[in-house]
């Protein structure tokens, strides 16, 4: 599913914030990518979305050679990826209905698939009842989940999530993390970005531990072994 | 592009304008503003250029001929007709030495017409029939006057030098000072609504970031900002096209009401007439305005 192969990102300032990783995941894989700040998986989410490009090395998605992809299939290329963030990043001044309906009209789907995929969605996330809130209205919890809906709605193959519990209490944390693990029992292709080392250790999935932008250690049902 | 995706995107642009209704208006002032003052620059200078055509087409170049020809028609027809070959002359209008001698008479003794009786048989101006030139450019009379001047047979030309050079002035200065005046209109508002345009997108920026994560195309995502500029540009016409409408229609039905005595002097164009070509003039402005606005803005604030 992705593939990278010797990948460097040094910015302009100088920082080497990769260097020469190589990295497998398979179609229908969760992983955890743990590190604290600094480490790189920050830029190495921002390389799988194309929002950066790498100094050297090859990213293939899907079969696909991300860096040597023209810019005007950037857009269909990112339909395919589902993104979530630590600050949710719904629109404040639409409905939860809106916010999810929002993410269909990007990719110009018709009214009709709008009407069908949305309530079904918000259903699947557990928010079916509050379709008409604002975000404002909401908790962190259930602004995520929101948050989640509008990335799956396209129906993604591959879902990112960059530290989606970073705003969340506990409980919601695992409200979250056991939505994401049934969303990657249905197919879906999961990399979670995170440093919640309980639930990193509790989820027993694969983990790959990055620090000053190498990979130190990547293990099937591993656990937060890597000490910050 | 899909039918719900196209009214999306223009409800999206209607949004937009109600979501920041203070920079909206602005915009839409400042279009009002300029449309208006390049409308009302429009109507003075057709209504004055009006009046001047009309004065070129009294300024004319009168010509009598030589004693011994003024009495020989085929001789002076013959001049005439040579004249007449050249390009700058719009027609020429031939007075016999009876009708100047009418002309004189009504004028002079003004219906007393027993005292140029004692004229009756002796026209007194039997050596003045002439040719009334009429150019088509007022601006060529001095060049034509000296052409004239060459031809042998003609004993006296009469023109008026300071008519044809006020006239020929007045006509440059007009068109001068409405195109600096309408470039610099003009401007201004590209300036302000790509200011506008801009605040728009920055107060968007994050969704506008969330979109291009969602896979949104360039397109689509550029769509109702142009949407926006262009309602801004059409609402920014629409209004000062009532305004001069209403002002211009009542204008001239005061003028006709109060100032008969001027009534001769000055004829206002009618008002369909200055609409004909303002309504669309104005309209394609404020689209084009509202058009380019918003692409050099998004062109500024969507790099990358």
């Amino acid at each position: 599913m992705i593939t990278l192969e010797d990948v460097s990102k040094t910015y302009e300032t100088g920082s080497r914030a990769i260097r020469d990783i190589s990295l497998h995941i398979r179609q229908g894989e969760f992983v955890f990518i743990v590190g604290n700040s600094g480490s790189g998986k920050s830029t190495l989410i921002k390389l799988l979305l194309k929002e950066l490009e790498p100094s050297s090395g090859s990213i293939v998605v899907d079969g696909l050679d991300i860096t040597k992809m023209k810019r005007k299939k950037i857009p269909m290329y990112r339909r395919n990826i589902g993104v979530v963030f630590q600050d949710f990043r719904l629109l404040k001044d639409r409905s939860v209905y809106e916010n999810v309906a929002f993410a269909q009209r990007v990719v110009a789907a018709p009214s009709r698939q709008i009407r069908r995929r949305v309530p079904e969605i918000l259903n699947m996330v557990g928010l079916a009842g509050k379709y008409k809130s604002y975000p404002r209205q909401l908790s962190g919890g259930e602004q995520q989940r929101v948050a989640i809906a509008r990335a799956l709605v396209n129906q993604p193959a591959i879902l990112l999530a960059d530290e989606p519990t970073g705003n969340l209490d506990p409980e919601n944390s695992w409200e979250i993390m056991k939505l994401l693990e049934e969303i990657n029992r249905q197919g879906t292709t999961v990399i979670v970005v995170t440093h919640n080392r309980e639930i990193v250790d509790q989820m027993q999935k694969r983990v790959i531990a990055m620090k000053s932008g190498k990979i130190v250690s990547d293990e099937e049902k591993g656990g937060y072994t890597h000490e910050d | 592009m899909r039918i719900s995706t196209f009214f999306y995107c223009l409800r999206q642009g209607f949004q937009n304008i109600t979501r920041n209704k203070l920079f909206s208006l602005a915009s839409i002032g400042t279009i009002c503003a300029s449309i208006f003052l390049l409308g009302l620059f429009y109507s003075i200078i057709v209504n004055f250029s009006h009046i001047v055509k009309e004065a070129e087409t009294t300024v004319g170049i009168t010509i009598f001929f030589d004693e011994d020809i003024s009495y020989d028609e085929a001789k002076m027809e013959e001049i005439a007709g040579e004249i007449s070959q050249r390009p700058e002359v719009e027609k020429m209008v031939f007075i016999s030495a009876d009708e100047a001698w009418n002309y004189f008479k009504d004028e002079y003794f003004d219906g007393r017409t027993e005292l140029a009786e004692g004229f009756a048989q002796d026209n007194p101006l039997a050596a003045s029939a002439s040719y009334e030139i009429y150019l088509n450019h007022v601006e060529d009379q001095t060049e034509f006057v000296r052409y004239l001047e060459e031809i042998p047979g003609i004993r006296k030309i009469n023109y008026s030098e300071i008519a044809v050079r006020g006239l020929t002035s007045v006509n440059k200065i007009i068109s001068y000072v409405s195109v600096a005046i309408v470039a610099v209109l003009i401007f201004v508002a590209v300036f302000l609504i790509t200011n506008t345009i801009g605040l728009s997108i920055s107060v968007r920026r994050e969704e506008i970031q969330i979109m291009r994560l969602i896979g949104a195309t360039k397109f689509f995502v550029r769509q109702p900002f142009i949407v926006e500029g262009i309602l801004i540009g059409l609402i920014g016409a629409a209004i000062p096209l009532a305004v001069i409408y209403y002002i211009y229609e009542n204008l001239v039905r005061y003028a006709a009401d109060r100032l008969q005595l001027l009534s001769g002097l000055f004829v206002f164009l009618p008002v369909g007439q200055i609409m004909a070509v303002l309504i669309p003039m104005a309209l394609g402005l404020g689209v084009g305005i509202g058009f380019f606005g918003s692409v050099f803005s998004v062109r500024k604030h969507l790099k990358a």
